[in-house]
């Protein structure tokens, strides 16, 4: 397989990996909450309401651009780089949901960017892989 | 919890396995998009790895009703770890010492994110 390396490319799907992923739990969630979900009656229910459809829309344009980006770029650069949705997650909950952030969660942020920064400046590549 | 972590983990080898063989998708074109969905709809594989998918995410809600959220964080941080080693073993990537570093400084990220 010849190499490819259009980062253009690569950044672009990893960007809308991590905002679907992040955004389309916060979807999600925001639209199950506080729903009683005891029979599967109620989770058609769920199902059919705004936030939750959009929340479930985001979550496969999630694994179609997952995937796409699997297509040329390893596995060990597609999972930490796109760890910084738990990142955005935290972000999301911190301004939209008025979560604490701890400092120990501070730390943890500042790791999980330094490992994807990190990765992501390598290639996405790597010749012999399968 | 082992069913989420060994479920997760094949998945995501197994798709990116296939997503690979199938070669880089140039076309964004919603013209090609059925087409691709066809090609990919006959990889075995493919359609494995999405099955242990499902499997992770079913068996990942199950545990949720029983379990606080504060185990979701060793998972991901040890699909991560066995992931990195798996695709230097069995998908042959070339998993350098950046790519180690950055895991591992991911792995312990996560483990903090969530405490």
């Amino acid at each position: 397989m010849q190499r490819t390396g259009a980062h253009a490319k690569t950044r672009v799907f990893t960007i809308i990996v991590v905002l679907s992923n992040a955004f389309g739990n916060f979807a999600l969630a925001r639209g199950m909450r506080g729903r009683v979900t005891a029979s599967a009656l109620d989770y058609l229910a769920a199902i059919f309401t705004p936030w939750v459809v959009l929340g479930i829309s985001l979550l496969i344009l999630w694994l179609l651009s997952r995937m796409a980006l699997m297509s040329w770029a390893d596995l060990s650069y597609v999972l930490p780089v796109t760890s910084i949705g738990y990142v955005a997650s935290a972000l999301i909950g911190r301004f939209l949901l008025n979560e604490q952030i701890t400092a120990t969660r501070w730390a943890g942020t500042l790791l999980v960017v330094a490992g994807a920064v990190l990765v992501g400046r390598g290639a996405p590549h790597s010749k012999g892989s399968l | 919890m082992a069913l989420v972590v060994a479920s997760t983990v094949l998945g995501d080898l197994l798709q990116s396995l296939e997503m690979k063989r199938h070669g880089e998708i140039h076309d964004f074109h919603p013209r090609g998009w059925a087409r691709l969905a066809g090609a990919l709809a006959r990889k075995r594989f493919l359609i494995l790895g999405i099955g242990f998918m499902a499997v992770s995410f079913f068996a990942f809600m199950t545990l949720l009703e029983t379990a606080d959220l504060s185990f979701a964080v060793p998972i991901s941080a040890a699909t991560l770890v066995f992931e990195t080693i798996l695709a230097r073993f069995v998908l042959k990537e070339r998993v350098d010492a950046r790519r180690w570093a950055g895991a591992c400084l991911v792995a312990c990220g996560v483990a903090l994110l969530a405490s």
